[in-house]
This record gives structure tokens, sequence and C-alpha cells, in this order.
């Protein structure tokens, strides 16, 4: 059996599952019944100062975006950090850790830019015996217009100031959860890593409106009429994550950075994939919050295998391996040909593929009298679009030409040799190849 | 041979021999993996699932169904096996529509529930035709048990002992181990040889003999085996029969449609096996529709099932009633048997029809009959066993008999529906009380 125990910015959890800093993991009561569900870790929901808590809509707080048979695909929400009181939280963090030694319990916090707040919380936030703090600088709604969440987490000077007064005022690791509302990611994180950060998490929230109600033109969720926009999240939101987690994780500056890998993690095989590309454990919300605690242990189960199955022995020994094969489009190999090939057994012949292809890509599919589609090779570019639109899997594969064929297409023969775009000669930058 | 549907009398190869194979083919199919996504993606992944508790098992089937809709059905499979070991068994034979799946939320709401039962056999498959026997056993505790009885109940109860530790030896009195798996249920839920395949892949965690051929009362005998083992567990099922009571009962064609049944899953060559032209099947449960089904499928011309109440107190869930009827067989309610004609051999029975409490109307008609099967019901047989309670042994908690130190479980043990699962969930929860049991004696 694979070893799931993991050890980030020095935290150590039994499992790399960690819940994220929201409403999962607002209360005592919730993380108690998340760590006996089987979680490795929770980062507590975010505390503010000190005085009268902050206060929430009623709501409705959350809008959607559904799959058919309404699978869950996209939230989108308007909550700001906890409203309850600062000591109320830090007094239940003080039981939940005595109780749960061995589970990780970062708190997360969001204070206005000053050093004072940031000092006088830290001290508070170490008395409880937690494990670390995470700088929330992502929240993207309504912390962010009083000047915190986002609105420091887009200014790296900012990310870089807070990061610094928390490391020289606290002996906790600190992890900085960045926004993904900024157009380089790498940059808040630079100023991370520059503060002295152990790690970044990402992502928060993604500004969003997912829809608007026709009938009283008012964007969802609409509060007595009006609406304001919210945060993202869930599985919609994966493929952005992966990429600015896939983005700190090759940039020789940032080497050896922690990475906390949020959003859209559901299944064991979207953990995988952060970690693969550089994330050391995951959070998550949605999936929690949409399918209940219980779904850890489908994340512990399905890892656990996969790294069984692949021979890694440890979580460790998985993070970072896709690392080496991101790479730049312009560093792809020109030379490598494929052509779209449909198995004819099992086509059901629907026709999709072919209405993508004539009415949207290349012509390259044949549409016989009888419904047979088959692909004309002189014409296939393999963008592999049918692939896609195909509903059988494995019907239409992408199978790769050999090198000394001729690609029909072009009438050139096949290379064995990598080349690519910095050596074309089509590109008018293009240097010799030495 | 050239017997065909009209061939009266009881007579064999009524089919060409080439559409045998097609008639007892698997009854619902292994779903594709494509399939099983498909299927997999409907479960909602309910909190405090309705099916969980409808399972007798408690097996918790959202996470399994998550963990096939995310690729892992071997994943799946444990997460089946950790609550019943004969989880595969189970996925072709448990009465889903009466369980499971209609506690389903879907069959709630829609009346289409999840495909549990075939989700549970995508899973259950493969991972057992990868040969993976997914527990180990604890360290030995050098405490031997005896169980008698290789059915589910017996084989359920042994895994569990074993994988604690502890030593078991089964005695069956029949040739092969099993139980009904191996003798009973219908050959068009487990073909392919898929008992003994179960049998001998559960028998790998070690630690357990079966000794076949042993019967209790007969080879062994209760004290000797308490004498002998540090507990024993009885799981010897129903062996008798209950009577028509009708005269004429002794004419020859007719018989119990467990020992038809018996027959025909051991039958090597179905060709080879007779049946009647004009089948007669008493009774209203799952052996008579097994019975009924299967003689329909061997050939015979017309076959009817006889019940004596209404369908609605049929044991036979909905989906076997139209099961049957979709096979051809006529299903006749509210009738009782009073008669049974014939010179020497059946040739016809009476009946008269009854009303739901059994009254007699008066009211008599006659089916043409050359075989009879009899299927209303089986009992416990055999002396010395522990206390009863109305026909079965009597069991208090985890299957506790009259007498300390032996347990039971199963159809044999009173409580429960006489279901394969049932008898799993009974032979388990025996084991972990025969555990904690011999544990506490130190
Ligand atoms: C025809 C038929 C069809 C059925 N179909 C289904 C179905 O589709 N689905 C379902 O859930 N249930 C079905 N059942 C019910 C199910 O088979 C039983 O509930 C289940 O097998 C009970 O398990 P058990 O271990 O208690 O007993 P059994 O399976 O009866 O096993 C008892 C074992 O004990 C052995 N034994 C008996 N007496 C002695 C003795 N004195 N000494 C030693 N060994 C002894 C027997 O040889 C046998 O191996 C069916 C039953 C029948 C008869
Ligand atoms: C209702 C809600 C409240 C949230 N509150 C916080 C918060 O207080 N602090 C924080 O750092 N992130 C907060 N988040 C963001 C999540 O921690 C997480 O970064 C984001 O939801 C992406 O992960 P997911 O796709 O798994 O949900 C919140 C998210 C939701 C849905
Ligand atoms: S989840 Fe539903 S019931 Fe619970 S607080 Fe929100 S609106 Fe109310």
């Amino acid at each position: 059996m694979a070893d799931l125990t993991t050890e980030f910015a020095g935290i150590k959890s039994p499992n790399p599952f960690w819940l994220a800093s929201a409403p999962p993991t607002d209360k005592e009561y919730n993380v108690r019944r998340a760590f006996e569900a089987g979680w490795g870790g929770v980062v507590w929901k975010t505390l503010g100062e000190d005085g009268p808590p902050i206060v929430n809509v009623n709501g409705p707080r959350y809008g959607a975006i559904w799959g058919a048979d309404r699978r869950l695909l996209g939230l989108n929400n308007i909550e700001l950090i906890t409203d309850r009181p600062l000591q109320v939280n830090l007094d239940e963090i003080t039981r939940v850790k005595k109780d749960y030694p061995d589970r990780a319990v970062v708190v997360s916090l969001m204070v206005p830019v000053n050093e004072d707040a940031w000092k006088s919380i830290l001290a508070r936030v170490e008395a409880t015996g937690c494990d670390g703090v995470e700088l929330n600088f992502g929240c993207p709604h309504g912390m962010s217009e009083r000047g915190m969440g986002s609105a420091v987490g887009q200014v790296p000077e900012y990310v870089q100031q807070v990061t610094e007064w928390c490391k020289q005022h606290s002996d906790l690791p600190v992890i900085v959860k960045l926004t993904p509302n900024i157009t380089d990611i790498k940059k808040p994180a630079q100023a991370a890593k520059d503060g002295g950060a152990d790690a970044v998490s990402l992502i928060n929230t993604i500004n969003s409106i997912t829809s608007v109600d026709l009938d009283l033109f008012a964007p969802e969720p609409t509060i007595d009429g009006k609406g304001a926009h919210g945060g993202y999240c869930g599985p919609a939101v994966k493929p952005i994550a992966l990429n600015m987690v896939a983005e700190i994780a090759r940039t020789p500056s940032l080497q050896g950075l922690p990475i906390s890998g949020i959003g859209g993690v559901t299944t064991w095989k979207d953990a995988a994939e952060f970690l693969a590309l550089g994330a050391g454990n995951v959070q998550v919300c949605t999936a929690a919050m949409t399918y209940g605690f219980k779904v850890v242990q489908e994340m512990i189960s399905g890892l656990s295998q996969y790294l069984d199955e692949k021979g890694i022995a440890s979580v460790q020994d998985l993070v970072g391996r896709a690392v080496p094969n991101l790479s730049d489009w312009q560093h792809l190999n020109l030379n490598y040909v494929t052509k779209a090939h449909i198995d004819q057994d099992a086509c059901i012949k629907c026709g999709r593929c072919y209405a993508a292809c004539e009415d949207t890509s290349h012509q390259a599919i044949a549409m016989s009298e009888d419904r047979t589609f088959t692909v004309k090779d002189e014409e296939c570019v393999a963008c592999n679009l049918c692939v896609n639109v195909c509903p059988v899997e494995d019907c239409i594969t992408m199978v790769e030409m050999q090198p000394g064929e001729v690609d029909p297409r072009t009438g050139k023969v096949v290379e064995k040799e990598y080349a690519n775009w910095t050596t074309h000669p089509n590109n008018p930058g293009a240097c010799a190849a030495e | 041979m050239t017997a065909n549907a009209l061939t009266p009398g009881i007579v064999a190869g009524r089919l060409d021999p080439a559409d045998y194979a097609e008639q007892f083919t698997d009854l619902h199919p292994r779903l594709d993996d494509h399939e099983a996504l498909v299927a997999a993606d409907r479960c909602y992944f309910c909190h405090d699932a309705p099916c969980i508790t409808a399972c007798p098992t408690d097996i918790d089937i959202p996470l399994f169904i998550r963990q096939i809709a995310t690729g892992t059905p071997e994943a799946a499979a444990r997460t089946i096996f950790q609550q019943n070991i004969l989880g595969g068994m189970c996925a072709r034979v448990c009465p889903t529509e009466t369980l499971c799946e209609q506690a389903c939320v879907r069959e709630v709401a829609e009346g289409k529930p999840v495909k549990i039962g075939e989700l549970q056999r995508y899973a259950t498959d493969t991972l057992m035709e990868q040969g993976v026997h997914p527990f180990s056993r604890a360290a030995s505790t050098g405490r031997r048990i005896a169980v008698v009885g290789a059915g589910p109940a017996g084989m359920a109860c042994a895994h569990r002992l074993a994988m604690k530790g502890h030593d078991v030896v089964i005695f069956d009195a029949r040739p092969k181990a099993g139980g009904l798996n191996e003798y009973g249920i219908a050959a068009y839920k487990t073909p392919g040889g898929f008992a003994q395949a179960e049998v001998d892949w559960l028998l790998k965690i070690g630690g357990i003999t079966v000794e076949n051929g042993k019967a209790l009362g007969r080879d062994i005998t209760l004290d000797g085996l308490k004498a002998d083992y540090d507990a024993v567990f009885l799981g010897v099922g129903l062996g008798g029969v209950n009577a028509l009571n009708a005269p004429g009962e002794d004419k020859a064609g007719v018989l119990d449609a467990v020992d038809f049944i018996a027959d025909l899953r051991q039958a090597s060559d179905l060709s080879r096996l007779p049946v009647g032209r004009d089948v007669v099947v008493i009774g209203g449960g799952m052996t008579a529709v097994d019975a009924a089904v299967q003689a329909k499928l061997l050939g015979a011309l017309n076959v009817s099932l006889v019940y004596r109440r209404g369908r609605d107190r049929m044991n036979a869930s909905k989906f076997e009633q139209d099961l049957a009827a979709s096979k051809g067989v006529r299903i006749i309610t509210n009738a009782t048997p009073v008669a049974v004609r014939g010179n020497g051999a059946v040739r016809e029975i009476e009946f008269e029809y009854t009303d739901d409490d059994l009254k007699p109307t008066g009211q008599t008609f006659r089916l043409a009959a050359d075989q009879v099967f009899k299927a209303i019901g089986q009992t416990l047989s055999g002396d010395g066993l522990p206390a009863l309670e109305g026909r079965k042994i009597k069991v208090s908690g985890a299957g506790r008999t009259s007498i300390a130190g032996v347990w039971a479980g199963g159809d044999c043990a009173s409580g429960g529906d006489d279901l394969t699962v049932t008898a799993v969930a009974e032979g388990r929860d025996a084991a972990e009380d025969i555990h904690a049991t011999l544990t506490a004696e130190g």
C-alpha cells in the first residue's frame, strides 16, 4: 500500500486531502466530523480582526452551473470570511487541534494591511497550537471592497509586505493563498516567496456572474432584486487552477516553493493531476459542499490504488512528475504526425465527427450513403476535434505516423528527428539548428 | 433424439442441442465499461443513503458507485467485499427490486433506480477476474471453529473467522461447497461455473478447510463438534420440503422443485435432462418461478405456475413474476391442489379456487400435467439441534442459539428473509460475535 502521508511546508498529515478555508471548516462541529470522515487536514475558515464580526447577506449566497441530471459543475458564492467572533473560533481551534494531533490544522487569516493588525492576531492564533497560517489574499468579493482579500493579492508589493510581517511576528509556517483574478500568477507567487512564505496555495475563487434572471433582469444570486459578482469554484475551475499551479511549479525562480493545489478537486484523479503538476497537497471545498465529507474516502482509495498500480511508493514521489513535460508551444515537436482513425465496429453512425470536421474544421471526414464515416488522411491535420465530440470512447483514436511514411496531406516524408517552430523555415525569427 | 416440444411425457432433448446455451444465457449480461460509467453517473451519492439501510449486509453503495464512476472498480469491489464477501453472487441473485433498488431515491422519485446490482457485479467481477483476494488474515489465534454447511451463511461466517485469525473447518453433506449457490439458484442467474469459482476465490483467504460429504447427524454430531472445537456455527439451510397434502401426491412425475433445480444445476449436458410437456409448478416463491422458468427454457410446451393466494401475496417479486410471464409461464392464482390424478404417473391435477383467506369456493378446474413440481417451501431437517422457534433454530443477538458455544445463521435460523444476502449477513455477524466471545474468554 502506497504511503499517503504528506509533509507540506513542514506540516504533517495522514493524507494529502485538506479541506479548504470555507464553510466546511467554519466551526468545531464541522471540522470534527470532517476528521472523523478521514480528511487529512483543514484550513480553518478565514478569521478577521477582533471586534464585531463581519456580517453576511442572508442569502441566497450561491449561484450554480449544472450539467444534465443536475450535476453541479460550477458554484459561485458571495460569502465573506467567518461571521463568528474571533475568540469563539480560537477556542474551537484549540480544542480540535488538541483532540486531533495527527491532522493538519491551519488557520486562514485576513486583516487590514497594517502591521499591528497582523501582529496582534498572529500571537493569538499561535496560542491555539495550530500548525500554520494561511494568508487569504484571494477573496474576490466584499472583503476586496474593503482593501483586503484579492485587493491585496492583486498587488505583489502588498503580498510581500504582509508575508514579511507574518514571518517576522510568528514562527508558524506561512502559506500565502493566491487569487486567480490576476494576469500573471507568477508575480504574486514571487512576491510571496520573496516575503519569506513557506508555501503558496491556489486558487481562490474567480470573479464571476453565473447567470442572469431574465424576468428580474438581475444577476444571480439575486438578493432583493440586485446581485453582485461572486467567486467561482468547483469542477469548472479546475483547468484554470491546474494551469496556475503548473506555471508556478515550472518557473525557475520559484523552485522549492511548496504549492497547495486548490480548485475543482472532486475525485482522486483531479488530486493526482494537481500533485503531478507540482502541488504538494490539495485542498477541497466545493466537492465537500456538494457531496458531504464522505467524498474523501473515494479520494483516498482512488489515490492509493493509482499509486500502487503505478508502483509509486508515496505521494511525495508523485509530486511534480508531470512538470518536466510541461513545455511551451514553440518547443512542441512539429515532426510528430498523427491521423484520426475511426473504428468502424465501435462507430454508432451518429455523424457528430462529420459535422464537427465538415462544418468547423478541415473537411477531413467522408460520409457515405450508408452512413459510414472515414477519415481522409490527405485532409486530416490531426486536430482531434472529432475525438472530443465523438460520444463513443476510443472509437476515434489518433494514430501516429512512422518516420519514413509520407503524410498524404503534405506530401512530405515524416521525419524521425524532432523539430520545432524555433527552427522552422516559416518562422521569420528562426535560428538554424545547431 | 427426435423429441420436440409436442412429445408427450417426461423426455430429454426437446430443443435443438445448439439452443440450450442460448436459452440459459446470463439473465443480465455484465455491463461494459461505458455502460457502467453511465449507470454510475446516475447515483446521487445520497447522505445516509436508504439503499445502504435496505441492503441486509449494509454495503456502502454510494461509495462503491462513486469509486466506479472515478475509474476504480477494484476499490469499489473492496468496499463491497468488506461488508459482503459473497458480493459477487449477491450481485447476480439478490432481488434488488425489493432491496437496495427499491429504496433508491431515484426509484421512489422516477421509478428508475440506479442499477445497483449490475454495478455491483461490474465491480466484483473486475477484481475477482484479476484473481485478487482483497483480505489477509490476522495473526493466528490458535482457536478452531467448526462450521456446518458450506452455503452462503457458512462461507461468510468462515471467511470472517479466518480473517480474524481463527482456523475453520467447514463440514458439508453435499459433494460440493456453495450450498444453494451451487445447487439452487437459477442457472441463468449464475452461469459459467461462477458459484465454484467464487468458493475457490473466497478460500484464498487461507485457514479454512472444507470437508465435503460430512453430514451432521450422520458422520458428525453436535456434541462431538462442541467437544473438539472452540465454537460451532450451524448454517445447514433448509433440507426438507413441505408436503402438498393432496391425494395422489406420490404419483410418478411429482417432484420437489428443489431437486429438479439441483439436477439442472449439476447437469453437464442440459439436452439430456428430461422435462415434461405439460408442467405444473405449485407454489408462489422464488423456487416456484425458477422451476417454472427453467422447465420452459428446457422446452416444455405448457408451464403453469399455480399459487393458492393472490398475486400480491406471492413471495416472488414483481420482477420475477414478469420474468416468468415473459418466458411464457402461465401464472394462475387463488387455486389449491385437491387431487393428483393419473394411473401410476400423474396425468392431471385438480385445483379448487380459493379466496385470499384460502376459503374454498367450490369451483374446480383441471390442468393436464405429466410433470409436477412442488415448491411450497422448505423446512429444517435434522435432530439434536438447538431449541427451535417455530420451525427454525431459535437465535438471539448475532445468531446465538440455546446452546452456549453454538451459533446459527442463514435459512436454518429464525428471523430474516430466506435470501442469499441475508444468510451472508447472518454468517458474518455470527463470526464477529464468536470472535468477540472467544476474545473475551481470553
Ligand atoms: C430454488 C431456489 C432459488 C433461490 N433463488 C434465490 C435468489 O435468486 N436470490 C436469493 O437471494 N435467494 C434465493 N434463494 C434462497 C437462497 O438460496 C437461500 O436463502 C440461501 O442459500 C441460504 O443460505 P444458507 O447458507 O442458510 O443455506 P444453504 O444455501 O441451503 O446451504 C446449506 C448448506 O448446508 C448443507 N447441509 C444441510 N444439512 C446438513 C447437514 N446435516 N450436515 C452437513 N451439511 C448440511 C447443505 O448441503 C448446504 O450446502 C433460492 C432458494 C432456492 C431453493
Ligand atoms: C462559500 C465559500 C466560501 C469561501 N470562503 C473562503 C474563505 O473564507 N477563505 C478562503 O481563503 N477561501 C474561501 N473560499 C474559497 C475556497 O477555499 C477555495 O479556494 C475555492 O472554493 C476553490 O476550491 P473548490 O473548487 O474546491 O471549491 C470560499 C469558497 C466558497 C464556495
Ligand atoms: S443549506 Fe439550505 S437549509 Fe441549510 S442554511 Fe442553507 S438554505 Fe438553509
